[in-house]
């Protein structure tokens, strides 16, 4: 099996006109939605926000491979645009920044982009990385055991494959072949440690042969190129035809999260370099070359999705804290078969 | 009425789980042909087959992380960390993951498991085969963290942790594996998560443990009666957390006299946890401080025999133990 396979078809020749401008208004959708997070925190609403800046492509491309409410995503957590696709709401997406009342992701538990949503099979996310992905494999292989059709999509940035937990989760799906895709977001750097830094080979992707799956890149930054690569992934693994470890290369032209200052560790003449190459501005080059985009109808997508965004954020601000008792909800379930002795006073 | 060591109850158990709800399986290292290598899962592979008693790769941190993501998906795994000593790679995967899933997502997802393993010393399995791991765990919210030591507790309780809606850390202590037989009622019972059990009644002093040093507690206990008349109160905890406090402040309120006798090293464990519990809310009850015999705070237990011998809270030093308390 090769490390690279060469993308033979390309299924987004098959996308109408229709599902071509539908992903525009989510790349568009998801990046001001996220700009107005860094604004709300450095206003002070919001204590932290953590970013999918620049990864937009990768992001939708994933959404729009997956059977929405079907398939499983285990989310990296920069998947603001994927987890608006398949079904989170702006107005969930503020709740959770703000930690309301009505975050669906936790409840005001978690911090913001720790998505979590059943309906959508968004399985809850933690800070630790890369611990999804075993449990991803968990999930693939119960659904490859109960002949089920479900594709399990897990993501992760290139400094996670680092953790032996990618090498755990690799190493079970190239035996057991269950229907799963990796995604790594490769954005070249892990906070401030550089790719090179972080592993002794080229290419993420590269690592998938030791496991016997399928490895493949792609430019991250060219949305029907990643939807090309996400649909094949998707649709193999769908079939039967196992695993796929698929490298977005990409760039995060902003610091890791709210927290961090990026000038410390690379030089602004390469944001500003890789800034030319915005996944979202190659996508407008190209759909203003199919004419499907002009001034005007870009004009037109930006006022419709800054009413969205300006509406979850209102509405967000004015929604109420969680009681302060909810927090000390929840721990377990209830259960018959648990006697909780009385004199035992939990400290909550 | 059938008579069992604690590993033919461990192992029918799981077999009587297993056909009783298909969504059931066993995984983790050699559970398969080999049956464990406690011979645990014996018969279980020959009867479900390959789909539901999984051999997995030599990874404790996957053999967790797997199961939970199967317990998302429709199947309710006991995962199985071959010595308890190995379950540590997997540390980070049942504090941050199985642990907090249903508080994190605010109940949303939720992981119905059991991880079992093998615990202890007394084996002669030196550092890395004998340790006492139960107090990492008991002090992570989110756990229901089992010890049971007699075969009809374990089937009892492994019961029920088969229909917990959370997950459960199920120890079972490996010299007693085949040291400890009892009889088992042959009528279907359930043991509720959170029930300790008088082992031993009596009205001077009260002793708390688990695990091999229960049975050591109860042989001292005995001994003591006969030859200084003292009657000790023995309780076993079986449930770690949450610890039976019911049960223990109704024999203090006897006694006045406790001791928590465990295997663990005492620095930490979880008798340090019923020890202050006891203190503030059983002050005005007692007669002498609570005191506490567990092994001491070397890295795990040694493997010369002596070494081994120096480290367990074995009922010598529990009878010198109890008597000190008795005439405090």
């Amino acid at each position: 099996m090769s490390v690279q396979e060469k993308v033979m078809t390309r299924p987004s020749d098959r996308l109408n006109e229709e599902q071509l401008l539908q992903m525009y208004y989510y790349m568009v959708l998801s990046r001001k939605l996220d700009e107005r997070m860094w604004i709300l925190n450095r206003q002070g609403k919001a204590p932290f926000h953590i970013s999918g800046i620049g990864h937009e492509a990768i992001q939708v491309a994933q959404g729009f491979a997956m059977r929405k409410g079907h398939d499983w995503l285990f989310p990296h957590y920069r998947d603001i645009a994927t987890c608006l696709i398949l079904g989170v709401t702006p107005r969930q997406m503020l709740l959770a920044l703000l930690g309301k009342e009505g975050d669906v992701f936790s409840r005001g538990r978690q911090m913001p982009e720790h998505f979590s949503y059943k309906p959508s099979k968004i399985v809850t996310v933690s800070s630790p990385v890369m611990t999804q992905a075993p449990q991803a494999v968990g999930v693939a292989l119960a659904s490859q055991l109960q002949g089920k059709d479900e594709v399990v999509v897990v993501g992760f940035g290139e400094g996670a494959t680092s953790e032996g937990d990618f090498h755990e989760a690799l190493n079970w799906a190239g035996i057991y072949h269950p229907p799963i895709v990796f995604v790594c977001q490769n954005n070249q750097y892990a906070i401030s440690v550089h790719v090179k830094k972080q592993m002794p080979v080229e290419n993420v992707a590269d690592r998938a042969a030791a496991y016997n799956i399928r490895g493949v890149i792609v430019d991250g930054n060219d949305l029907l190129a990643c939807y090309d690569v996400m649909v094949e992934a998707v649709e193999r693994a769908r079939r039967g035809e196992g695993p796929t470890l698929v490298e977005a290369k990409t760039y995060r032209p902003v610091p890791h999260s709210t927290a961090d200052d990026d000038r410390s560790y690379r030089s602004r003449e390469e944001v500003e370099q890789w800034k030319k190459r915005d996944p979202i501005l190659l996508y407008e080059k190209y759909l203003m070359e199919r004419g499907l985009l002009d001034e005007e109808k870009k004009a037109e997508v930006l006022k419709q999705v800054m009413q969205e965004v300006d509406d979850a954020v209102d509405f967000a601000l004015h929604q109420p804290y969680p009681p302060v008792e909810s927090a000390a909800e929840g721990v377990f379930g209830d259960f018959h078969l648990v006697k909780w002795p009385k004199a035992f006073k939990r400290n909550a | 009425m059938a008579t069992k060591t604690n590993l033919q109850a461990v192992r029918d158990t799981l077999m009587e789980i297993m056909e009783r709800d298909p969504s059931v399986v066993v995984m983790g290292e050699d559970v398969g042909p080999r049956g464990g290598v406690f011979r645990a899962t014996q018969g279980l592979y020959e009867k479900f087959g390959p789909e539901r008693v999984i051999d997995t790769p030599l990874a404790e941190l996957s053999i967790v992380a797997v199961g939970l993501g199967m317990a998302l998906n429709g199947y309710r795994p006991i995962c199985e960390i071959q010595f308890a000593d190995f379950i540590f790679p997997a540390f980070n995967q049942i504090v941050n993951e199985v642990a907090r899933y249903r508080y994190r997502s605010n109940g949303a997802w939720t992981v119905p498991m059991i991880i079992r393993a093998p615990y202890g010393g007394g084996v002669s399995g030196g550092l890395y085969h004998s340790q006492s791991v139960e107090a990492f765990f008991t002090h992570v919210p989110g756990l229901y963290v089992l010890a049971p030591s007699t075969p009809k507790d374990i089937v009892g309780l492994l019961r029920s942790a088969a229909q917990a809606p959370d997950p459960v850390l199920f120890f079972e202590h490996k010299r007693l594996y085949g040291l400890v037989k009892g009889e088992v009622p042959d009528e279907y019972y359930e043991i509720p998560i959170g029930e300790g059990d008088i082992k031993r009644a009596g009205d001077d002093i009260t002793v708390v443990s688990y695990g091999m040093t229960l049975h050591e507690a109860i042989k001292a206990a005995d001994k003591l009666a006969e030859t200084d008349g003292i009657q000790a109160e023995v309780i076993d905890l079986r449930t770690l957390f949450p610890p039976d406090l019911d049960l223990i402040y109704e024999s203090v309120r006897k006694t006045g006299k406790v001791l928590i006798v465990h295997e663990d090293n005492l620095t930490g464990g979880w008798g340090a946890e019923i020890a202050a519990r006891i203190a503030e809310d059983m002050f005005e009850w007692l007669d002498a401080p609570v005191m506490r015999l567990a092994g001491p705070d070397v890295p795990a237990v040694p493997y010369a025999p002596p070494f081994e011998k120096w480290f367990l809270p074995l009922a010598d030093k529990i009878e010198a133990k109890m008597r000190e308390l008795a005439e405090y």
